[in-house]
Formats: structure tokens, sequence, C-alpha cells
């Protein structure tokens, strides 16, 4: 055991990449459950977006494109959930399910003559003076581009829930959905518009996956990460800041875990292959012991189907 | 044809199977506080959700301010000059004043210069409120407000109230009534739908009647009395439920100083509750929604363990006993939410009629159901507390709110409890149902039983209690003869105020 092969610079560094999968699908997800929609199908349109990301990438040579792609592909998949949820009424729980089978399937599918392929590195933010100072540098600096989309998008959420008026009118159709019909505000076009992004977002995540922090192709490589950022989601009581630091921790105690592991530490590797999911569901859980308040933050739409009657 | 700010012209709209409104037609005055009146179902809400472009005519016409009116939908109402206060608050408990007045915006201020206009508003008119609260904390009159003041930064012509002061104390309807007043005063039409008559009365200059669909009159309402009022919404002659004086007899049951802990985050917790009912009494417990009401229901039906000798019946201690042992022993409760919680919304009015009445109408046997036994007494309530249902196999949730009313309280008076606890018994029901109601309360004491009655209407309280307490922040004040109380005093012992004891 040589605990001094872990260099706590490159853990951090790495610590970032490895949680920006979640990160982004859980940011995404939030956005959809605080307009009221329920959709447990992230896992689905996580690994959705990572074929469609990784094919168009290899195809086309471009890892840029190949993100684009992933989000796209990720927003496809949702707008079915979407149009079975809030025009056909279906059941949301059911539908999320039926719907992370299904991208498994078709990811399967898709990805079947891209396994083993290796993609086009994506471009990674190099600033030459910023990047070359010691320690902080190489934390903060150098990484791909999605892994500060990340960190935007949890600003930019933060922002428009907080700040702008469409924020305050998608949390009252996930707080009350018939006042806010009664008020006149397109209950269901305002929640498909929420889906498509939290479909994005979860493509993205899948994408980051198979582009950046693996990189390579393999079927159901997202391993249930779509199911820990929709933990994180609620844990996270729909706060973005919390969602950030649940990721973080997650990814670093996944980072940590595998060093240890490469170390040689005496601990059975089951006990530190579940550890990130343990870890973070306690400390998440600990942050938001205080249930009143967590109640409040709940949506109180959420999964419920809504119907305008006259 | 410019002299009045609204006018309706051959409004119609049906829905399968009913028409809501047919060919209704009158006129609003400017400055004028105009009733609409009429029983449940007669189409009040589908006429003011017409006007307000929730609902679009089949036929007809409106004409606002001398211009072609047809709204597609609310925000054109409200550009237009229509704003509306909803019976059931269409708020969001979990955002604050201000960002709810917002939502209900064309175009918003920045957030300062709305709760500075908030605070404008509501000093103009007598509504104190504070824009930084949320919504969730704030007491049933204060939601109202927000309601009012968001219409009122419209500045609308036409003000729509759909029962305003069904949750009022009756300090806070002076209250409303001097902003209304104030409002008229400044040139603004109200369109005012209540039942209750006697404020009706007070405040409007005319009234329509609906009955049915169909318009029946258009009148002065301070010219004609209440019970006339009734009896044209109605459209027969009302019965009064009446009281027979009888002599309390022993008590039946007890509350000693019960605190309980309220489960909901928005509920009240109870605060060292004492009481008796004795048999024949009735026992009348007044106050606004959310003071504690919910809690004591449960505390009574079981649903709350209390410490076990902190509720007595006929001597024993049953604080520590569960509703269906409640039930057997003859303890009886019905709650207010009548999907949900007084009947599975989704089951028949059979099963509805097993789930409570299993234990004291033998409607099983051995773990077995006795379904013919079952639909004995499902079609025995129906047929005795004149359910309106097509058949008892019909789900609760398919019967209007009056007659789900009518079943869930024939279902506990026809098993003959020794103490029935009701509460809301007649919320949202009708006048005539609602005086079938009272009377079967009535009845039921004049055997002999216990009967605790929460509600808001003071008006039913005044009518069928003998004595009277309120509930005040999970406080409850002494009983006293109902006999001897006015208003006034009323109004004083619901605002918690403990000299009027």
């Amino acid at each position: 055991m040589d605990l001094s092969a872990i260099n706590p610079v490159l853990l951090i560094a790495s610590l970032m990449v490895a949680a920006t999968p979640i990160l982004l699908a859980a940011i995404g997800e939030l956005v959809v459950e605080k307009a009221g929609v329920l959709n447990l199908g992230v896992e689905g349109m996580m690994i959705t977006g990572a074929i469609c990301g990784f094919a168009i990438a290899v195809e086309t040579g471009s890892p840029m494109l190949g993100l684009i792609a992933a989000a796209a592909g990720g927003a496809v998949l949702s707008l079915l959930f979407g149009v079975l949820t809030q025009y056909l009424l279906s059941n949301q729980v059911a539908t999320g399910l039926a719907l992370t089978l299904f991208g498994l399937g078709l990811s399967a599918l898709l990805g079947q003559s891209y396994v083993g392929v290796k993609p086009p590195a994506s471009a990674r933010l190099d600033i030459p003076v910023l990047s070359d100072i010691p320690v902080i540098g190489q934390i903060l600096f150098g990484h791909s581009f999605v892994v500060y989309l990340g960190i935007f998008l949890v600003v930019a959420v933060w922002f428009f829930l907080n700040k702008t008026r469409g924020g305050l009118v998608l949390r009252a159709v996930g707080e009350n959905h018939d006042a806010a019909h009664a008020l006149g505000y397109k209950v269901v076009r305002i929640r498909m518009m929420a889906i498509a992004f939290g479909g994005a977002c979860a493509g993205l995540g899948g994408a980051s996956l198979s582009l950046v922090r693996v990189p390579q192709w393999t079927e159901g490589m997202t391993a249930g990460a779509g199911w820990i950022a929709l933990a994180i989601v609620v844990f996270a009581s729909w706060k973005p800041v919390r969602v950030l630091l649940g990721a973080y921790l997650f990814g670093g105690v996944t980072v940590l875990q595998l060093n240890l592991q490469a170390a040689g530490v005496s601990i059975p590797v089951e006990y530190l292959s579940m550890s990130p999911y343990l870890i973070t569901i306690i400390v998440l859980v600990i942050i938001s012991t205080d249930r009143s308040k967590a109640a409040l933050n709940a949506p109180a739409s959420l999964g419920r189907i809504f119907h305008a009657s006259s | 044809m410019t002299d009045s700010l609204l006018s309706l012209r051959g409004l119609t709209k049906a829905y399968p199977g009913v028409v809501a409104n047919d060919d209704v037609s009158f006129e609003i005055g400017h400055g004028e506080v105009h009733a609409l009146l009429g029983e449940n179902g007669a189409g009040k809400s589908t006429l003011v959700k017409m006007i307000y472009g929730l609902v679009k005519p089949d036929h007809g016409a409106m004409v606002l301010n001398g211009a072609e009116f047809t709204p597609s939908q609310p925000r054109v109402a409200r550009a237009a000059g229509v704003g509306m206060v909803f019976q059931h608050f269409s708020l969001f408990e979990a955002l604050n004043v201000a960002e709810n007045i917002s939502l209900g915006m064309e175009n918003p201020p920045n957030q300062r210069d709305l709760s500075d206009r908030i605070r404008d508003v509501s000093q103009t008119y007598g509504l104190p409120l504070d824009p930084e609260r949320r919504v969730g904390d704030l007491s049933a009159g204060e939601r109202q407000r927000v309601e009012i003041i968001r219409c009122l930064l419209q500045s609308p012509k036409l003000l729509i109230m759909d029962e305003p002061t069904s949750v009022l104390t009756p300090q806070e309807v002076e209250i409303l009534f001097g902003t209304l007043r104030k409002l008229r005063a400044e040139g603004t039409s109200i369109l005012y739908i209540s039942h209750k008559l006697e404020e009706i009365r007070n405040l409007c200059d005319t009234a329509t009647v609906l009955r049915l669909g169909k318009k029946v009159a258009t009148c002065d309402p301070r010219e004609k009395s209440a019970r006339e009022l009734a009896e044209m919404m109605v459209g027969a002659s009302l019965h009064i439920p009446e009281k027979a004086a009888a002599e309390a007899g022993e008590v039946v049951l007890e509350m000693r100083n019960v605190d309980l802990k309220s489960l909901s985050q928005f509920g009240t917790s109870l605060k060292s509750i004492s009481f008796q009912v004795h048999s024949g009494e009735v026992l009348g417990i007044g106050g606004v929604a959310g003071n504690g009401q919910d809690e004591l229901l449960s505390a009574l039906s079981g649903e709350a363990l209390t410490p076990d000798s902190a509720v007595m019946f006929e001597g024993k201690s049953i604080g520590q006993l569960g509703p269906n042992a409640r039930r057997s022993i003859s303890v009886l409760a019905a709650p207010e939410e009548r999907l949900g919680h007084a009947a599975a919304p989704d089951m028949s009015l059979i099963e509805n009629a097993l789930l409570t009445g299993r234990a004291r109408k033998g409607l099983d046997k051995n773990g077995f159901l006795r379904w013919g036994a079952a639909r004995r007494f499902a079609k025995d309530i129906i047929e005795k507390f004149d359910v309106r249902t097509p058949s008892s196999k019909n789900a609760a949730r398919s019967l209007s709110g009056g007659n789900l009313q009518k079943f869930v309280i024939g279902r506990e008076v026809l098993q003959d409890p020794r103490v029935l606890v009701v509460n809301q018994p007649t919320w949202g029901v009708d006048a005539a149902a609602a005086a079938a109601i009272r009377q079967a309360l009535l009845d039921l004491a004049a055997k002999g039983a216990a009967i605790i009655v929460i509600s808001q209407d003071l008006d039913e309280l005044m009518e069928i209690s003998d004595q009277f307490c309120a509930l005040n922040e999970g406080r409850l004040s002494k009983a006293r003869r109902t006999a001897d109380l006015n208003v006034e005093e009323i109004g004083l012992m619901m605002g918690g105020s403990s000299n009027a004891a």
C-alpha cells in the first residue's frame, strides 16, 4: 500500500471531471422537477446522449458536434416522455421507468458498431498563463469545455429560477398548476420546455462520460449515474448550489476510492465501489434533515397529472 | 347602451349532459355592486369564468364599455380591466406575497417597486399585508387580501368576487366591505357571488338570481327579504330547521387539557383544550379555518391519539383508542374534506358506506363482507337523505359536493351514534340541502346524542347549537349559551379575546 502515490492536485482536478456527468444530469432534472414533472428517465436519456454524442463525434471528428448531438438526442427522447405524460396524461413514474429501459436498449442498438472505437480528443481549455499557475492552474484550468459548462449551468439555473420572471413562472407551475392555469399560464407548454431542457442536460451529461471522462463507448456505461443524479436533486432540496455540492462530493469520493484501489488499500473493493453512493446520500440526508424546510422546497405539484378542465 | 359597463347577451354554455348557462342576459352598471345568486350547480361559476376568459361561451355576446368583448384567455380579460378573486385561492404557498402578485400581472415592475406599490395599495384600502411574507404562513383572510390587491394593482373596472366571505371572521368581513364600498365610490363595478343573503342585502345594489342555468330575476336585494331571495334561488318554499327544546342530560363526552402537535406543515397545534358535551346537546365550535379545526377533529375521531384520560366518553377513558375502536363504542366523526378524508373518491357509495359502517351495522362476518347488507345500508342513506345519484354503484367522486356531503353525514347519522363530530357539515352545500343536514343533526340530538359541530359558518352555529365556543390559534374559549350571544360577541370570541368568556 502506497498512499503517497495519490497526488491531491490531480485528485481534485479529476474530481471535477468525474462529477460533471452527474452534475449536468442533475441540474437538468432539477429544472424539470421545479416545473412539477418527475422524469425518472434520466438514466435512459443520459445513455442515449452518450451514444449519440459518441457516434457523431466519431463520424464527424468534432467533439463539439458530438456534444450538440448528445443534447439533441437527450431532448428528443425526453420529448417522447413529455408527449406521453403531458398530452396523453400517462403516469409519470411508470413512463419515466419505461424511458430508462427504452434508452438503455436503444443505446445498445445504436452503439453496436462503436464498441472499442476511440473518439476524437475533446478540446481542453488551455489559457497560457493561468494554466501554468502551480496547483490552482492545474486544478481549475485545462479541463474540457463541458466541465465549465456544468458549473456555468448551475449558476445560470440558479439565476433563472430566483431572479427572472420566467423562473418565477416555472416555479409557480410546479407549485400549483391549477392556479397557474387560472392565471392564464400555459402549464403544458412550460413543462414541455422544462422537460426538453432536462433531456438536453442529461444527454450532455452522458456525452461528457463517453467523450471526456472515459472516453470510449461500452454498453450500459452510465452504470446508475442517472439514478444518483435523481437522488441528488431530492436530497439537495431542489437547490442548484447543493446539487453542485452533491455532484462534486460524489465525483470526489469516486476518484478517491479509485485511487485507493490503485494504491492497494486493504479494504475490499466492493466496499470502496459502493462508498461514493453511500457517502453522497448520507451527507445530503444530513444536510436536508430539517424536514419541514425540505418539504417547503419540494414543488407541491411534483408528479401530479395536470388536465386543464373548465 | 353605454350607461352600463358590461352587458351580457344570451350567454349559453353547454357541457355534455348539462346546460350550465342557458340564454343568460343582464347588465352591470358603472360603480355598481351586482350580486349573482344561485344554488350549487346553478351556473354561477361557469358564467363568471366566461367573463374572465377561462371558458368560451357557445352562444351569446358580451359588451364591455360599448365594445365587443370576447376574452380568449384570462390575460385578455385582465387587460380589458376585469379582475377576479377566486373562491379557492389561486395562490402559490411556497412563494411570497410579492411573487404571487407579480405572477398575476402583465408587466410587473421589479420586486422592490412592486413591494412599495403593494404597501401603498394595502394602506389606501385598509388591507394590511407584508409583501415579503410567504403565502403558506398567511391566514385565509390575509390570502384573500393578496388576491384582492393583485386585482387592485391593475386598476380594474370590474372586480369579480366568488364567495369572498366564506372564510372570514365577522370583523374581517367588515374590513372587506369597507374596501368594496370604497372601490364602488371610485367607480369600480363589482360582481359579487355569495350564498349569504344578509350580506348581499347589506352590500349590493342589484341582484341577479340564477336557477339551473337560467336567469330567474334581476331585482334590488334591499327590497326583498332574505327568505324571498332564498326562495327565488330554490324555486320552492324553504324549510327552516326546527329545534326542539330539550333538556341537556348527563355529560357524554369530555376533553381535558388536550395538547396536540399538528402533523402538517401549516397546521395549528392544539393547546390545552377542555370542554364537555351533554346528551341531547349541540356544541358549536366556531373559528376561522386553520385555527386547529382539523387537529381537533382528529383528536376526537381517534386519528390522533392523546393521553388516555384526556378524552372521556361516558366515564371511560378513550384517548388511546383509534378510529375503529371509537366507532364501535359509537363515537363517530365526519371530517371536512369530503373527497379523500370522509370518502374514498374512486370507490362506490356502497364501498364507502361499508368503510365506516362496518362495525356498527354488522357489514362483515368472520372477515368476509356482507355485500347485501352494505347495499341496503347505502340505499337507506340515499333514500333518507335525498342523495341525488344515478345509483349506489357510482363512485363518490362523481357526486356533486352537496350530494356527497348529504351522503357522508347520513352515513354517520344512520349509525345511531352517541357522539357525532362533524366539521363544516354544510360547506359548499346549497340552502335546501344545508337545511336538511342541519335538521338531521338536530333530530339526532333530540334522540339523546351529543353533537359537536365545528364550522366557520356563524349563521349555522347560531341556528343549531345550544352551546358555543370559539377556536383561536389552537385554544378553545369557554363554552357559552348560544342564545345569550350576539354576533359582535362571537366575533370577539373568534378573535381570541378572552374577556368575552
